[in-house]
């Protein structure tokens, strides 16, 4: 034996294999453990699925009833026939696991505040706001509320059930690629992670409020209330509510009394804070739906639209399914992570839900005794505040400790320990409906059985957070729609900025009653429909919320074309719900020329000004105009405002688009037209519409030179991986639409579900979205739908009988379940 | 002929126990270090007989799997990486890496076995 060579050999061997099996550190990123995810046996070659692969399999399990059958078609869209419901939430449960385990695990872990565990020390603050927030305790208290109804619980326990027995039948070298990038293993999946799921949604659907109540407020601080109330005006007069103007409503049953301190204490100005949390939900997390009644229709059947315009990322947010009981056939989008389908159909009913936009979430600012926020001041004593203590896991770290105290007003979002600069040392709790959990689910799992139109307002009354618009139409001919949700009984800008916390005048003071909350059915205009507008006219009685939490103009242009739509087919719903006509533009391209003084342009200005001059208004992929208008009404916005907002030193939220049109469009004095920077000079609407034009050429050139200036490469949409890598994702997608547009797709947002359901009998039902069914990007199935979604086709949905799938020639692979 | 026949025995022992996906990825490095210790060789022909057994069973299963595929997650990997996106760049970094390791643990074997020349 060499001793030295032999040890020298041996120390190199074991070296590299060390050095390989270690994620190394590159700039702010890891590599993965590269010996293991470059090991063709074990890492990531193993998810390089064959093109040719079958999805035919016999699978035995543990804990079915009876032995289900699943048809795959050739979309990989999979139709779950089972025999009770609870093993069709078991298969569902497995087949959410078996194409998008990595997605549905990840999304818990956001919503717990366990990132840090898997990505390390960067996302600690974010953990750290997802817990002081409540989400944990949000989904206890709706696994709590579960207990009261079995049969959901039941469906919830078979769907865990169901993810394990997919977990458990995982060879370690299957695990999906994103677990071999992170270096890290799945997880057992419990009911509560479906709960914190839907906490997520609740959190993106109506958690901007964390944010956006502290901007509003350095706002007031920082303008004073009086200026304030002009700039983020609760008054649209463009407004096309989701219930016509003019509808009566009864006297408000609860009475919502605003406290008498309200100017000394609320309105006036008031201690600052800025936000510290991660990036606030899109402020477009919106949606379109509508109905249209058979008066209406080719066939005198209703039609059915929903598209949920949310982030855009791959994998999707969304499946499809298709489930066929005994007890009910349902066919459409499900959530990787719940049982049952959340936007979709069945025999006799479809609905479809948009966000109600409603403020449930409000700040209080709090008094404690001293910073260990042992007792705080409350209605004239010092009460016992509960501190729990967040132990976050962190990768390659020791753990981090959070102490976290609790009031009867809520838990502390902010305070010494998690705060950021110029926050006044403020203490801020954080009050917000989905922390006393919900019964959702039991609204969805009601929908996919309801046959009518009771059926559908029974199930939906259980819905409290995130408020939503449902939208309702079945065969036997009903349409409806309903705002429901459980929101606040508020006084006139109640909770739009922190409120004072140290007595109950500035708490909640009751819950609008289901039966309060805007409704509708079969109007006599023959449709029903909502884009995240407000919901009434100020005649409602109850306070909506401040009005730039309320997109104005998708609604406007949904309700004036369905109102000239007759005799109206499947097609022409799915042309209108990729409509890129833009009702912005088409009211602010007169307000731009009115201001205009052409002579003060140079040639090259004025030949953008002929492009927007000339545009046909419509967002499509190859307008030059929409782009130019696009530049010259954000630079308008930047001349307008910027002199104003420039020396706040907190973060402030800009105005909404339609304050300074609606502006612009009467002709009354225009807030802050003069550049306050300058002071000799007065400054009109004029000049700044020409400063406008004139700051955005440069860029308008530039793109014009580099062939850029088209809408859609201007736009430039992407789908992003939810980790952001790029060759994951999808880039450059040839779509038009945008912002205030039907077909709201902007740069990484949009309509996340289309949908189109004909209330024929047997159904007839198109969709798609902007993903896969198979979550691994090593798959052909992982992006097959995204070049349909840009150039906005619809596939037909396969919604069948056992028989007839069996008869079906798109029906591809044949998957049974049985028990072990 | 010893030659040949080590780089098939690195290559199948390697295959044999890169089965058993809940063992560590690097199990091979035992298996090429006993095949190197019972088939002596000099230490420069041990170690390229581990380097080109397991190297040429990475790449190869590498490139089945790629084939089949149609280099769709290699492409995606190959600029993760970064290799510039192309998916020859990573079968061969592939082989590389599995046969640096074959060729160590091969060495490493040898040098139990091998007597001093001096």
């Amino acid at each position: 034996m060499r001793i030295v060579p032999f040890i020298i050999s041996a120390a190199l061997t074991t070296g590299l294999v060390a050095v390989l099996n270690t994620p190394l550190s590159v700039g702010k990123t890891k590599t993965p453990r590269l010996g293991y995810f470059l090991s063709p046996q074990q890492g990531f070659w193993q998810n390089a699925e064959p093109e040719n692969k079958s999805f035919d399999a016999n699978i035995v399990v543990d804990g079915l009833q009876d032995k289900v059958e699943v048809l795959m078609d050739e979309r990989l869209v999979p139709h779950i026939y089972a025999n009770n419901d609870n093993d069709a939430y078991y298969t569902q449960g497995f087949l959410h696991a078996k194409f998008r385990l990595w997605q549905m695990e990840f999304q818990t872990y956001v919503a717990a505040g366990r990132l840090s565990e898997i990505v390390g020390p960067d996302r600690i603050a974010t953990d750290r706001f997802f817990r002081r927030l409540g989400m944990l305790e949000g989904a206890e208290a709706t696994m709590k509320k579960m207990a009261n109804n079995p049969a959901l619980q039941a469906a919830v326990t078979s769907y865990a059930n169901g993810v394990n027995a997919y977990i458990k039948s995982l060879q370690p070298s299957q695990i999906p690629f994103e677990y071999k990038l992170l270096d890290y293993k799945p997880e057992a999946w419990t009911p509560i992670k479906t709960y914190l799921f839907l906490m997520f949604m609740s959190y993106d659907l109506t958690g901007r409020g964390t944010t956006t109540d502290l901007q509003m407020t350095n706002s007031k601080n920082y303008f004073g209330y009086e200026d304030f109330n002009k700039l983020y005006t609760n008054v649209q007069d463009s407004l096309d509510p989701i219930i016509p103007k003019g509808t009566v409503y009864e006297k408000a049953s609860v009475a919502a009394l605003a406290p008498a301190t309200l100017d000394s204490l609320y309105f006036a100005k008031t201690g600052s804070v800025a936000p510290n949390g991660p990036e606030a939900p899109n402020k477009n997390n919106g949606s379109n739906n509508w109905a249209i009644a058979g008066s209406k229709t080719k066939s005198g059947k209703p039609i059915l639209a929903s598209d949920p315009h949310l982030g855009l990322n791959l994998p999707s947010l969304w499946y499809e399914v298709q489930i066929t009981t005994p007890t009910h056939s349902t066919y459409g989008a499900s959530f990787p992570g719940s049982p049952a389908v959340i936007i979709g159909f069945n025999d006799s009913i479809a609905w479809g839900v948009t966000n109600a936009g409603r403020d449930v979430l409000d700040y209080y600012d709090i008094k404690f005794k001293d910073s260990t926020m042992g007792e705080y001041w409350f209605n004239g004593a010092w009460q016992k505040s509960v501190i729990k203590e967040e132990i976050i896991k962190v990768k390659g770290q020791a753990d981090s400790i959070d102490r976290v105290a609790v009031t009867a007003l809520g838990p502390v979002m902010y305070d010494k320990s998690y705060n950021a600069n110029g926050s006044d040392g403020k203490y801020l709790a954080v009050r917000w409906t989905a922390q006393d959990g919900s019964s959702g689910l039991q609204t969805f799992y009601e929908l996919n059985r309801a046959k009518n139109f009771d059926d559908y307002m029974s199930a939906i009354n259980h819905w409290t957070c995130p408020g939503q618009n449902f939208a309702f139409a079945s065969v036997s001919g009903d349409i409806a729609i309903k705002q429901q949700g459980a929101f606040v009984a508020r006084w006139n800008r109640q909770g739009d900025f922190i409120m004072p916390g140290q007595d109950s005048s500035y708490l909640w003071q009751g819950m609008i009653p289901a039966s309060e909350n805007p409704m509708m059915k079969n109007p006599e205009r023959g449709f029903v429909s909502s884009a995240n507008q407000m919901s009434t006219d100020s005649t409602y009685p109850y306070y909506l919320g401040a009005a730039n939490a309320f997109p104005l103009y998708r609604g406007i242009i949904i309700n004036k074309k369905l109102n000239a739509m007759f005799g109206v087919t499947p097609q022409d719903v799915q042309a209108l719900q990729t409509n890129n006509d833009n009702i912005f533009a088409e009211m602010a391209r007169p307000a731009l020329f009115k201001f205009l003084n052409e002579t003060r342009l140079n040639a090259e200005e004025k030949k953008y000004v002929d492009y927007l001059r000339n545009w046909n208004l419509r967002n499509d992929v190859n307008e030059k105009g929409a782009s130019v208008f696009k530049a010259i009404w954000d630079s308008l916005e930047v001349a307008v405002w910027s002199d104003e907002f420039k020396n706040a030193s907190l973060p402030l939220q800009w105005p909404d688009e339609s304050t300074l049109l609606e502006q612009m469009l009467k002709d009354s004095v225009i807030l802050f037209e003069d550049n306050v920077t300058t002071s000799n000079v007065k400054e009109t609407m004029f000049d700044a519409v020409t400063a406008a034009i004139k700051k955005a050429m440069p860029q308008l050139a530039q793109m014009e030179k580099d062939g850029t200036l088209a809408w859609g490469a201007y736009k430039d949409t992407r789908v992003n991986h939810l980790l952001k890598i790029p060759s994951l994702s999808r880039l450059h997608l040839p779509i038009g639409g945008g912002v205030h547009i039907i077909n709201a797709t902007s740069a990484n947002h949009g309509p996340s579900w289309r949908m189109v359901v004909h209330l024929v009998n047997g159904i007839e039902a198109y969709g798609v979205y902007p993903g896969g069914q198979n979550g691994n990007p090593g798959s052909k199935y992982y992006d097959t739908f995204i070049d349909s979604w840009a150039a906005g086709k619809y596939y037909r949905l396969l919604f069948l009988s056992k028989e007839a799938a069996k008869q079906n020639s798109q029906m591809k692979w044949r998957l049974t379940f049985t028990n072990s | 002929m010893k030659f040949i026949v080590a780089i098939f025995l690195h290559a199948f022992l390697a295959f044999a126990v890169g089965l058993y996906s809940q063992f560590p990825w690097w199990l091979f490095v035992g298996t090429s270090g006993i095949v190197a210790f019972f088939i002596m060789d000099s230490p420069a022909k041990s170690f390229f007989a581990g380097f080109l057994g397991v190297g040429a069973l990475w790449a190869g299963l590498a490139t089945g799997k790629d084939l089949a595929n149609a280099h769709l997650l290699s492409s995606k990997v190959a600029q993760i990486l970064p290799l510039g996106g192309s998916y020859i760049a990573l079968i061969i970094l592939t082989g590389f890496v599995g046969g640096l390791l074959g060729g160590f643990a091969a060495l490493t074997g040898a040098f139990i076995r091998s007597k001093s020349t001096k």
